[in-house]
């Protein structure tokens, strides 16, 4: 436990308990943590989770795979499109099924639009946690288009569940398309615009640099992935580690700050965006024509006895799936492992000795989804 | 790479001469597979700390028509980009293990889940308190004999 300064000079410490949440705007849901404190320091900051645990992975022994597939996107409600991209894969490669190209083609425009998406979401949430109010309206407007394309695909806005096993539910039209080249336009212009009205912005930086420090050797013994990890100088993407779908004949760069604070997360998804804008359309243009699904996917899956795994960067990092098969209709065991629980285990460490309202910024610059916390 | 991995698995046959199989990842979506005795579990993990590993997860699965839960370790390698999983089989009726958390922080949480869900002791753990379910839960869901 650290110690406030001020308490240094032979006073002895007065501490209190605080909490924090279960309901309060800056855990974006609900997540509560205990925090000891001293003045404003904080000394301890333990979290307490499982507000929203709806046990998913017993729900994954009780159904067939197929039906389990429409849980995987209410996981981290955010990142569907990446996280039913893991669970597709843990079944196709269990049960040795082949996508067509044009499926995966598909399947890297719409994850890639989704992390956008979600990126904006915590760009205007990040920020509103440090008080500035007006960039979330512009976030939100950029989302906006995105959950409108993504909408025409599948028909829903937020909770997708666009991939079947071998391929897609459904092909995509000249709307998508276009609408997709329209947005790749739009959003270009908008990076610049957001890094003059906020990168730029001086009470931003000094709330976020030198604050929060993590250190790439934390993240190593946290399992702290993602962004949080590329922050602090890991330069760890699923995309080129354990490269998947057609990421690898994409390029695109995995930008890296080795800083390690919180302005160094910031600016990780903030490029993040760029470079996901550089894989739609470098997607776009490559296209092929084609089936959209596998011709042969039996209508019951059923795969060899054994475990499957498929890990997948979503937006928050690192979600793997390891499914148990037994040979018959329904998984043995599906087990998920989610970026934001390993993210927010370092937070008791990290946090220690901080200001509060630098813890604050701290948790927010994770990026946390609290049900992909408590799953 | 491929050079490399094998190297590693020879390190490992050096501590775990049983169980060191090298997998095709394409088939199963990790390069290493260790079986482990319940006791070398913590051996286990200060060997990939110490080749700069980083934990993925561990969980339990319950086989109980063989009376046995199986925990797998997983690890992943940022550097590398391996991915190694350890197993190790405990009895269904006196399940516990030793606590890795020492070696990797971040196995705490990992370990408290395992004991909200199957209900696995982890002797040593600084505080086995439920972490997803609610602090009065006296079931274990994941179990196979927990009727949802």
């Amino acid at each position: 436990m650290s110690t406030a300064p001020f308490s240094r000079n032979g006073t002895p410490p007065e501490t209190f308990v605080l909490n924090l949440g279960p309901q309060h705007p800056a855990t974006h849901g609900v997540l509560r943590v205990k925090l000891t404190m001293d003045g404003e320091y904080v000394m301890r900051a333990e979290p307490v989770c499982g507000y929203v645990h709806r046990m998913h992975e017993k729900m994954g022994e009780n159904r067939t795979w197929a039906q389990f597939l429409p849980n995987t996107s209410r996981i981290d409600y955010l990142s569907a499109m990446n996280y039913t991209h893991a669970f597709v894969g843990a079944v196709e490669r269990g049960a040795g099924i082949a996508v067509p190209p044009r499926a995966e083609y598909l399947r890297v425009i719409t994850s890639e639009l989704n992390r956008i998406s979600s990126h904006l979401v915590w760009f205007g949430a990040f920020l509103l946690d440090l008080g500035g109010f007006t960039p979330l309206l512009y976030a939100f407007d950029d989302r906006e288009q995105i959950l409108d394309l993504l909408e025409g695909v599948c028909g829903a806005r937020l909770t997708y569940c666009y991939y079947r096993f071998g391929g897609l539910c459904n092909d995509v039209d000249d709307n998508f398309i276009e609408g997709t080249r329209a947005f790749v336009r739009r959003m270009q212009p908008r990076f610049k615009l957001y890094h003059q009205l906020v990168t730029e912005n001086i009470i931003l930086r000094k709330r976020l640099e030198g604050v929060g420090p993590i250190t790439a050797e934390q993240c190593r013994k946290y399992g702290a992935s993602g962004p949080v990890c590329r922050g602090s100088g890991i330069p760890y993407d699923l995309r080129r580690a354990e490269p998947y779908s057609i990421y690898p004949e994409l390029d695109f760069d995995i930008p890296v700050f080795s800083e390690g604070d919180c302005l160094a997360r910031y600016l990780v998804r903030m490029e993040e965006m760029r470079q996901s804008l550089r894989l739609i359309e470098q997607a776009l243009n490559r296209l092929p024509d084609g089936p959209v699904v596998a011709e042969k996917v039996p209508r019951t899956i059923k795969m060899a006895p054994g475990d499957y795994c498929f890990a997948v960067e979503a937006a928050r990092g690192r979600f793997a799936v390891r499914v148990v098969s037994d040979g018959t209709d329904t998984p043995y065991r599906v087990k998920l492992r989610t970026p934001s629980f390993s993210n927010l285990s370092l937070f008791e460490e990290t946090s220690a000795g901080m200001m509060l309202p630098d813890a604050l910024a701290l948790m927010g610059s994770l990026d946390l989804v609290i049900p992909d916390i408590d799953r | 790479m491929n050079a490399d991995l094998a190297a590693l698995a020879e390190r490992c046959a050096v501590l775990f001469p049983e169980g060191v199989q090298l997998i095709d990842y394409a088939k199963r979506g990790f390069h290493l597979d260790l079986k482990v005795d319940p006791s070398q579990v913590v051996e286990a993990a200060r060997l990939f700390e110490g080749e700069g590993f980083a934990i993925d997860t561990l969980t339990g699965v319950d086989w109980i028509k063989e009376e046995q839960f199986e925990v797998v370790y997983d690890y992943y390698h940022p550097r590398h980009a391996w991915r190694v999983a350890v197993r190790t089989r405990i009895p269904r009726d006196n399940p516990t293990l030793p606590t890795i958390s020492p070696v990797f922080p971040g196995a705490n949480w990992h370990e408290r889940e395992a004991r909200d869900f199957f209900g696995i002791h982890f002797a040593g753990h600084p505080n086995m308190e439920p972490l997803l379910l609610p602090e009065d839960a006296d079931y274990h869901p994941l179990r196979k004999d927990f009727a949802a």
